[in-house]
């Protein structure tokens, strides 16, 4: 059966690498949940803490929520290196564009770069971005483009791996129209929600509110989350 | 449902349903969705029933190859019925997931199937147990199974709450039905549920087109 042909193929790979932990050897991953939804006037973003390299935590405080410019944020999923190095790349593609422009930059300009970079190097990479934000000329945008390297925008969008245990979650509960706080509180739950489920989610909730006077960042505690436990 | 020929390469695949079971202050309802599909390729049927009743007062829906679950299923059936007339009451929903579990265990190498396994009986009242494709025995206020339930853990979770109303858990059961087969390919169909109370059993189909209808819809 499966399950002994996987043990015996894993005692081979062990021979090879025979006192190295089985995290040196594995990539390490933002295994996630990140989630964006739009209200009138901005974005809310949010974003679990947890990197792991196979079952070690690298990182159980990370920032998944990655500044492309003054109001456009995206969430991170997916490789860490990639993402990072992709994040990267399109923020200085974003800053000299908007120095030309001598304007701040479209939300949608930003998205589409995201797009173009995971869609050409697409084989190679291992990619899953969430891009928000605020404009002056559509308001709150979100746009997700995940691995493969399509682009839409959605009022509401999750993902990473803790993103398929909060589906009906999303689709009962949120409705169009939400303020800000319910906007916040809408986030807080979703994630509380996968964090609990999915093994590669956890950590501290990072969530930040974008709107067109600027920044706002919260940070809710492990403690501090809500709890949905029947136990 | 029926298992795909690379399907079993890998032990533990999810399997293209949603089935779910919740107490509530009196009873017990079952759910599932009515889709069977080869491989997700191909709806092999719209209105296929997974909830099976063992007894009186007791019922179980399957997870896995169908082919397998309705081999189980018989076999628990007979046996059940067999163990009542011994004892001369009716079963207690804990023999009945027993027999389950014991025929997942026994047969876990050539078995692909899991079960929820509901109902009533006088000694403990409502209850749900989960017999996982391994042949793990659990007792739980509620359960999620199949391939769609990946989706709505979130919202079980969220919406749960312990000795709700017939009326409460029905919407709650439906609701958590119409949300994973608006996600998942491979649910879909009408909605069945079953109420188990002492008084007796009622079965209601929900048609695709009367199922709740969510923002985006």
């Amino acid at each position: 059966m499966a399950v002994y042909m996987s043990a015996s193929h894993s005692e081979n790979a062990f021979n090879t690498h025979d006192f190295v932990p089985e995290w040196a050897h594995e990539e390490v991953s933002t295994g996630t949940t990140i989630l964006a939804v739009e209200f009138d006037g901005g974005v809310v973003i949010g974003a679990d803490s947890r990197t792991t390299t196979g079952s070690y935590i690298a990182n159980r405080v990370t920032d998944k929520l990655t500044p492309i410019h003054d109001h456009i944020f995206c969430c991170r999923s997916g490789s860490a290196a990639d993402t990072q190095a992709v994040a990267d790349a399109v923020t200085y593609q974003l800053g000299f564009h908007s120095i030309e422009l001598d304007e701040p930059p479209l939300v949608q300009t930003a998205a589409n770069l995201f797009k173009q970079m995971c869609y050409r190097y697409r084989e190679e990479l291992m990619a899953g971005i969430i891009v928000a934000g605020w404009d002056k000329r559509r308001g709150g945008q979100v746009y997700t483009v995940p691995m493969g390297g399509m682009i839409v925008r959605q009022p509401v969008s999750v993902g990473g791996s803790g993103s398929s245990y909060i589906y009906g979650f999303m689709d009962s509960n949120y409705k169009p129209g939400m303020t800000k706080e319910e906007c916040l509180h809408f986030c807080t739950q979703a994630l509380a929600l996968a964090m609990e489920r999915d093994g590669s989610s956890g950590g501290v909730a990072r969530l930040a509110a974008i709107t067109e006077e600027g920044l706002e960042r919260l940070v809710v505690l492990g403690n501090q989350l809500p709890k949905f436990s029947n136990a | 449902m029926e298992r795909h020929f690379m399907d079993s390469q890998t032990k533990g695949v999810s399997t293209g349903t949603t089935i779910l079971a919740v107490t509530f202050n009196g009873g017990v309802i079952i759910g599932s969705d009515s889709r069977a599909s080869i491989g997700g390729y191909y709806v092999s049927s719209k209105t296929i029933n997974k909830l099976i009743q063992v007894h009186d007062r007791i019922f179980c829906c399957i997870a896995g190859s169908l082919a397998d679950a309705q081999a189980v299923t018989k076999a628990a059936k007979f046996q059940i019925s067999f163990h009542s007339i011994q004892m001369e009451s009716p079963p207690l929903v804990k023999a009945a997931a027993s027999v389950l579990k014991e025929l997942c265990y026994n047969n876990k190498e050539e078995l692909q199937a899991g079960f929820i396994t509901a109902g009533w009986d006088r000694k403990k009242g409502p209850q749900v147990y989960t017999v996982a494709l391994g042949g793990m025995l659990l007792s739980q206020p509620f359960t999620i199974g199949g391939s769609g339930s990946t989706y709505i853990y979130g919202y079980a979770d969220a919406k749960y709450k312990p000795d709700m109303s017939k009326e409460e858990c029905l919407q709650f059961a439906t609701n958590a039905l119409a949300l994973a087969m608006g996600r998942d390919n491979v649910s879909g169909g009408v909605a069945h549920l079953v109420v188990i109370t002492e008084e007796g059993v009622e079965h209601i189909v929900i048609p695709g087109d009367k199922l709740p209808k969510f923002h985006d819809e």
